[in-house]
Order: C-alpha cells, then structure tokens, then sequence
C-alpha cells in the first residue's frame, strides 16, 4: 500500500533525477520557454562557451518589448529593436523555434505555450518569466526563474530545487454571474496575502473551479504567483483535454489517447496529505477591485477605501497611509466614485478571447468616457476576435485596438500609463510605477474594466449585463 | 561564485514592506547590459521624483548610510517579477546580505546564484536591528552563515535560511558545474523518461 499523493507529489517525482542529502533536487524540465528579457542567459551561455543541451524543447516568442503599433514598419526605438533582434539571434544560432514580431503565432508567451499545444498536463514547465504558473491549469509544474537558472536549462535542460510545501485552495460552490476568474483570483490573494503562498506550491481543486474554463484556469494560475506561490495547479480533466485536441504540438491520433489516458490519472489521491488548506465560498465572491500597491490590497467593488487611521498595527497603518498617497485616494471614499483616466485591457493574465468577449459584451452599443488600449493575448487570439466581430466593438467603443504583447501590463515597448493618471487594468500588478512610472494601477476583470470604461469610474459590471447576452 | 561565510559590516535600514522586484529595479532598465551598472538605479523611482530630485527621506539617499553592505528590510522583499537584475542591482550596489522576515521565493533564488545572503528574522527581530542602526548608523552587524546568526553589539539573532542556499553559498558551488558531475544519470533519466512519457515531446506540427 502506497502512501495518498497530492498531484504535486507525484508530478515532482516523476522529474526528480536525483536528489542531495540536503533536499536539493535536479529535475528534468520538459518545456522551457524564452523570451526578449532571456538576454542575460544567453550571454551566461556564451561566456561559458556552452550550447543549447535540448533545442527541440524551448521555444521563444517575442512579446515583453514588441510593438503594439506599426509593426510592420519595424521598431523605431533602438534600443527595443535591438532586443527583438537579440532574441532572433540567439534563437537562430541556438537552432530554438522562434514565434517572432512577424510570426502568425506570435503572442504572449503563456498564451501562445498553450494555444500552440505545447503546454501539455504532467509536463514540468519553466520560463524566465514570474506568471509561467499560468501553464499550472493544465495540470503541469510550471514555475518562473531567474536569468542564471535560465542558463542552467538551456546548458543541461535540467534545474537545482527545493521541494515547496503543498497547499490546497478549495472554492466550492458556483459564482454569481458577472463574476469572473479574475475576482476567484483576487478573492484568494485577498485572502491569504501577497506573500501567503510564499513557499508552497498551490492545488486549485473544488466544484467552482472545476467549472472553470481552461482560459478562467489559466487567469486564476496566473496569478498564483500574486499570492507569492511557487506554482498553482488545476489537475486535468475533460475540459483540458477538449480544449488541447488539435492544438498544433499536442499529441495527434492514437498518440493524444494514449496521452490522455497517462493525464487523466494526474489527481491528487482521496486522502492525501497538503500542508495547508485553505477554502472559500464560491457564491460569497464579488467583482472586485484593488485600491492600493499589492495585489491583495483589494475588495468588493461596493466597499470604500479602507481608513488607515482604524489599523490596530502601525506598520500596517503606515504602509496603507503611502498606498493611498502614491494612489491619490481618501480613506471612506467609495470605490464606485473612484474617476479613472484609462482602462487597459491585455496581459498574460485576461486577454484570451473569453476576456475579449466578456470586456465586448459590456461594450456593445456604448461609448467609452476614456481613452483605453485592447491588445490581444496573442496575434491567433487577435485574428479570432476580429472575426467575431470584436474589434469593431472595442472600437465604436473609442478604444484603440492594438496588436499582441506584454504592452502595457509592464510599459516596456513604450506602452505606458503616464504619471498620475489612474488606469482600470485587466493586468496583475498594480505596483508603483508597473504600468509606468507615476501610474495608478487598478486590477479588475475584463469585464469590470468595460463596465469602468463606459461609467469613466470604478463601477459595478453586475447592472450593466441585465438583459444582455454573456 | 564567491563564498559567502562571515560578513562584519554596517546596516542600512529599508523598512518598508512588499518592496518588490518592480521598486528593487524598474522595468525600463531591463534592457540594459549589467557592465553598464545597475547599482546606481536600484530603488531608482524610490530614490528620485519624476524630476530626478532625490527623496531626503529615501534611507540609500542619506549619507550615513553610505557603505552599508547589509540591507534591513521589512517582509515581503523581493516579490513579483522573476527579474534576477534586481539581485544584480541590490549586488551591484555594494550589498551582499538582506536580512528581512520574508522574501519571494524566485528572488531568493537569484540572490544564492549571486552570492548574495537572504536571511530570515521575524517581524520584531528586524524592527530591532533597524533600531539599533538608525540610534548608532556606524555599529556594524556580524553575519555569521556557518552559525546562521546575527549579531548587533551585545544582541545576537538566529536567522534562517534554506540548507540547500546555505550549503551553495558557503561553498561557492557553481550550478552548472554540480550539474555535469550528474551527467550519467540525467542521460539514464532522460532515456528512460522517453520511453515512458513518449507523449510529453513536442508533435510536430502539421503543416
């Protein structure tokens, strides 16, 4: 009789090579995925006089310093240009597939891992990159890493870790409507803080998320990493199956059976042990906001911003007195009177067509009060939503529909809110100077953001979806 | 990669929480090569206003605290983004310790491959050795990782810190290098994973 294994457990032991007598592991990375900012690990590389051990196993995509605009006349900065030439090279001299500036697939990176077929359930998944937990929803052990470690995979496709501590978040239940992902997420972070995963690798199971569509998974993965966890893991089911049928990498034929069978026995066993567990209530869970400078600075979007002075601990107090400074926002104001200047909608977090279609369906047949950037999820998803019709709603709308990267979640390929002003943000950091530097940055669903967008402040989606399709 | 056992040196007191990877190095200076200094732009939009005018206020702006080779920090430190030039920055800057109640794991794990020390104290344990450097900005703290301890004049914490960081930064150990010595059995694993997980290489895509 075997001990009960939670899914970590037993997606951990099968990439465990070897393991130290201090607990450090080498695991066996199945897909490694790079990109512009890989730069550093290249030239590690390089100064080592070393090659790619596994070629056929990484794949890069251009998307953290692409443009949204113009694309076809190159990139005008030159230093940004530099950055997508880099990857070119190091991709072509390395023999590394490249979805690049001008590639059909390319996108943001995980989105395109998985609407490519290469993020695959069982598969331990790494990138340089903190919100690689988003693969997590397929049932895969995906986790982000530093430059240096990045070296280490491209150098011998394996990496030193240790073991994290195992946590279960159970939602149970089924979400109101106009909730979304996205307030799953923020409610959980909410919850146990920004740091309260620090240390834990998180399985998302109960009822509410097994509802969840592969797309709200990879929303709520996403943002594992916002609570501080390792990595955050939906265990496969039929939805992912549907959803990696005919994917371009996925397993073909007899081939995606005999995958599916080896996937579908990738569950935590009935008894299995966590280190922690953690529920929440489904049916309880809002839209909401956040108000501050952490992801767990947040709340329902019918409750007011908190009162530093009624903290009991001081650092506390102290901390949420800068916040609210930095944010330019009075304590007692209600979150719905809050004016915003612009929304965006985009990010490796909600920009997939179900978030497409969620932002639109508030959007049809209204204008928004403020200037707003759409830019898709991946070049595929933008294409996609064109021929739904989409993008003439975002644009009758006033927004500008932009092509596909990282844009304004990160402000690095000039994308940026200026200084001051409050942007509603479909993104998952709302830190000082995220979105550039001064920006006031508040987090919130797709369709929030839309609902933000034609009131011209923080609202209230739930109103404006009656007698609407969603 | 330097060795890191025992560090006698001054403490700047940084006491604010959640300082992540965003605020330790911003987004823009990403793109730049580590030769051209990331030091001089850590905490860069805490340090200066839009208009580049220093923040008096800002610990790493006041002189007193030149030369600090250790950082106190409040929890949290180091979360978000995966970026290792922030630990390139902190670094670069002349730190080679932070002591803080807690960091982000990723960064954490920049910061062994750099040789730079994150160590674990509580809450109260950080707020005291703040104390003690803003009353005396001169008094040195002695970080002693065989010991895993901290001393501040007569007071002396224990801090923790993960075996496998300690071991790796105690002896200087080089990932890349500890990994060739494991070369036969990632060849075994890898053959035999194959065989097993056929399904998990990528199909190639139909044209």
């Amino acid at each position: 009789m075997t001990e009960p294994r939670t899914l970590i457990d037993k997606l951990w032991a099968t990439h465990e090579i070897v393991r130290r007598e201090d607990g450090a592991a080498l695991l066996w990375v199945d897909r490694h995925y790079v990109h512009e900012g890989s730069f550093h690990a290249f030239s590690q590389l390089k100064s080592r006089g070393r090659s790619v051990a596994e070629p056929d196993l990484t794949f890069a995509v251009a998307d953290h310093y692409v443009p949204t605009h113009g694309r076809a006349a190159g990139i005008a900065d030159p230093e940004i240009a530099a950055m997508v030439r880099n990857l070119e090279a190091n991709t072509a001299e390395n023999g590394i597939t490249l979805f690049g500036l001008n590639d059909p697939r390319q996108g943001i990176v995980h989105v395109v891992g998985p609407e490519q077929g290469l993020t695959l359930p069982g598969l331990l998944v790494v990138c340089g990159d903190s919100h690689t937990s988003t693969h997590g929803a397929f049932g895969a052990y995906a986790f982000g890493i530093g430059a240096s470690e990045v070296a280490h995979v491209l150098m011998t496709q394996t990496l030193w870790q240790k073991k994290p501590r195992r946590l279960r978040i159970a939602v149970e239940g089924k979400t109101a409507p106009g909730v979304a992902a996205k307030d799953i997420a923020l409610a959980v972070i909410a919850r146990i803080g920004a740091d309260g995963a620090q240390g834990h690798a998180i399985e998302f199971a109960g009822s509410a998320i097994r509802a969840l569509s592969m797309e709200g998974r990879m929303t709520l993965c996403n943002m594992s990493i916002e609570a501080g966890g390792r990595c955050g893991i939906v265990a496969p089911d039929a939805s992912t199956f549907d959803y990696l049928k005919g994917r371009p990498y996925a397993p073909k034929g007899a081939d995606f059976d005999k995958a599916v069978e080896a996937w579908s026995v990738l569950t935590s066993d009935t008894d299995a042990a966590f280190d922690r567990e953690v529920s929440l209530d489904a049916g309880a869970i809002a839209p909401i906001v956040t108000w501050g400078t952490t992801p767990d600075d947040a709340l329902p979007i019918d409750a007011s911003v908190p009162d530093p002075a009624a903290m009991t601990e001081a650092a506390r107090a102290q901390y949420m007195r800068e916040a609210l400074d930095y944010m330019g926002l009075k304590p007692g104001t209600k979150l719905t009177d809050i004016a915003i200047d612009r929304v965006f909608i985009g990010s490796c977090t909600n920009a997939r067509i179900e978030d497409l279609r969620a932002a639109a369906a508030v959007l049809v047949g209204r204008v928004s009060k403020v200037p707003g950037l759409v830019s898709s999820g991946s070049s595929q998803v933008k294409r996609q939503a064109e021929q739904e019709g989409l993008d003439r709603v975002f644009r009758a709308a006033g927004l500008d529909w932009a092509d596909s990267g990282c844009s304004m979640c990160v402000g690095i390929n000039g994308d940026r809110v200026p200084p001051g002003e409050r942007c509603a943000s479909t993104t998952n950091r709302n830190f000082r100077g995220r979105q550039g530097p001064g920006a006031r940055t508040h987090l919130m669903s797709p369709a929030m953001v839309a609902a933000a967008a034609v009131s011209g402040h923080l609202a209230d989606v739930r109103p404006l979806l009656a007698g609407r399709k969603v | 990669m330097e060795k890191f056992t025992r560090l006698t040196a001054t403490a700047c007191p940084l006491m604010r929480p959640n300082l992540n990877t965003d605020q330790i190095l911003p987004a823009r200076y990403l793109k730049w090569p580590r030769a051209r200094g990331m030091g001089q732009v850590l905490f860069q939009d805490l340090r200066f206003d839009a208009q580049g005018k220093p923040d008096a206020d800002f610990p790493l702006n006041q002189p007193r605290w030149h030369g600090a080779e250790i950082l106190l920090a409040a929890r949290n430190f180091g979360g978000g983004s995966s970026r290792e030039a922030a630990v390139y920055a902190v670094y670069d800057a002349g730190f080679r310790c932070v002591i803080a109640p807690s960091f982000g794991d990723i960064f954490a794990q920049n910061a062994v491959k750099n040789g730079l020390l994150t160590a674990i104290v509580s809450d109260a344990e950080v707020a005291e050795l703040a104390s003690a450097v803003e009353a005396d900005p001169e008094r040195p703290l002695t970080v002693d990782l065989e010991r895993q301890t901290v001393a501040c004049g007569n007071r002396e914490f224990a801090f923790a810190i993960d075996p496998v960081s300690r071991n790796q930064l105690l002896n200087g150990w080089d990932d890349v290098d500890l990994t060739e010595s494991y070369r036969a059995q990632i060849s075994a694993f890898r053959a035999a994973d194959r065989a097993r997980r056929a399904w998990a290489a990528p199909a190639l895509p139909r044209r």
